[in-house]
């Protein structure tokens, strides 16, 4: 194993089935009921969210996937920048509200 | 890989044949006022290739003699060649419904700038090329200027009556993905240009048709560069969707060469993979009892057409399966 992370491991996902079948299946079965068109969102919107929430975890094998998945769907770069910024958006804000707890931890133990 | 034929051959369609010859597909030559980065043909402004008048003569006794309902004309850009109108006016007038695949470039090209309303007076249904509702990707996959220029071919086109609602002057777009990756499903994406293209732009069209770019030319030569090849061909095999072969366009089209030469489709022709042997080879010796049930000859990027929802130059094929 050169690298932790491999582009080619995306494709061995299936043997997370391979000791407990039951909760993997469990798992497939949910995520792909999420993901199957026909619900409120159109299959376009939730790659763009899958894509935005990639980057929150940071996941690369997500990245990959939601990149091509929202290509695949008519999305361009201009709607999957800014998902991308939704969610750094997020992530900054829930960084920085925080803060209040920062203040009032300072404001407890200080005079 | 598991060769096409065998794949075919374990559905039950051993020695895949042709149904029909309800359209001929007519390539009038490579020549083309634009290079693009997908073109299986690798057309462009410097081929010479052209379709000569007398294989136009050819092509005009073989629809008259065999009643053959729809001349598909494509190219390069078919307006590009000298005998264009010659050959559309001549059909028209033999009743045969004509069909054109322009990049809409063209019709802004000097001394073409009359084919919107040609097109109007011979009722041809247009097939454009817009790979795209926005500029970046398209000029990027056309060239520079590209979007721009196919905005306002498209509409001195809707001035002329073509892809207004209602309008029976036939204006369908045709989508193909600008990398190395699958065409969305057909319909949402029709809903997302026609949304865009007229809030946008005022531009309007009928149907939108999405194409996947076949693995040969250039987009083959992207593939290998960009170190996409194995990845795109893997997923063209894993995406093998059975539901397509009943529909595939080789079953009731037949392509002809801008030299006269036959093939079951305008991708064996870029290739020179003629048709099987015994067969006629070329339109003077057409024979339309010999030619509608002919066995199609199987090659891998017949792959291209079978994946997902299917690929064919009249859109997609089936239900992604």
């Amino acid at each position: 194993m050169s690298h932790y992370y491999e582009e080619k491991d995306l494709e061995k996902f299936q043997e997370m089935g391979k000791y407990r079948a039951d909760l993997f299946d469990n798992f497939m079965n949910y995520y792909q009921g999420v993901m199957a068109p026909g619900g409120a969102l159109t299959v376009r919107e939730k790659a763009l969210i899958a894509l935005a929430v990639a980057h929150t975890v940071q996941c690369p094998y997500c990245i990959d996937a939601y990149t091509r998945v929202s290509l695949e769907n008519g999305s361009n770069l201009e709607e999957m920048t800014e998902a991308v910024h939704v969610a750094a958006a997020i992530r900054g804000g829930a960084a920085l509200v925080h803060g209040v707890q920062m203040h009032n931890v300072a404001a407890k133990i200080t005079m | 890989m598991v060769p096409f034929a065998r794949q075919l051959e374990s559905l039950g369609y051993a020695g895949l044949r042709a149904l029909e010859v309800s359209t001929l597909q007519v390539n009038l030559g490579w020549r083309c006022n634009q290079a693009c980065k997908h073109c299986h043909l690798q057309a462009g402004p410097e081929r010479p290739e052209q379709m000569a008048l007398p294989t136009i003569q050819e092509i005009l006794r073989v629809a008259a003699d065999c009643s053959i309902p729809v001349v598909d004309l494509t190219g390069g850009a078919p307006e590009l060649n000298p005998h264009f109108e010659y050959l559309v006016a001549s059909l028209h007038h033999l009743g045969v419904h004509v069909r054109c695949r322009s990049n809409l470039t063209v019709l802004l090209e000097p001394g073409k700038e009359h084919l919107c309303g040609f097109f109007r007076e011979h009722r041809v249904e247009l097939i454009c090329s817009l790979p795209y509702y926005q500029q970046e990707m398209v000029d990027r996959v056309r060239g520079p200027g590209a979007f721009q220029k196919s905005l306002e071919a498209l509409r001195r086109l809707n001035r002329e009556g073509y892809g207004l609602p209602g309008s029976d002057l036939e204006l369908h777009l045709m989508y193909n993905p600008g990398g190395a990756f699958f065409p969305p499903e057909q319909k949402p994406l029709e809903d997302l240009f026609r949304r865009e293209l007229a809030q946008r732009h005022d531009v309007h069209f009928h149907q939108l048709y999405t194409l996947l770019n076949m693995p040969i030319g250039r987009f083959q030569d992207y593939l290998q560069k960009s170190s996409n090849y194995e990845s795109y061909m893997g997923k063209l095999l894993a995406s093998f969707n059975p539901a397509t072969v009943s529909g595939l366009m080789c079953r009731s089209l037949l392509s002809v060469s801008w030299d006269g030469g036959l093939f079951d489709c305008d991708f064996h022709q870029a290739l020179n993979l003629p048709l099987l042997p015994g067969l006629p080879q070329t339109i003077g010796e057409f024979d339309l009892q010999a030619l509608a049930t002919r066995p199609i000859r199987l090659e891998e990027h017949c792959y291209g057409c079978t994946a997902g929802s299917g690929s064919s130059c009249g859109g997609s094929l089936a239900t992604e399966g």
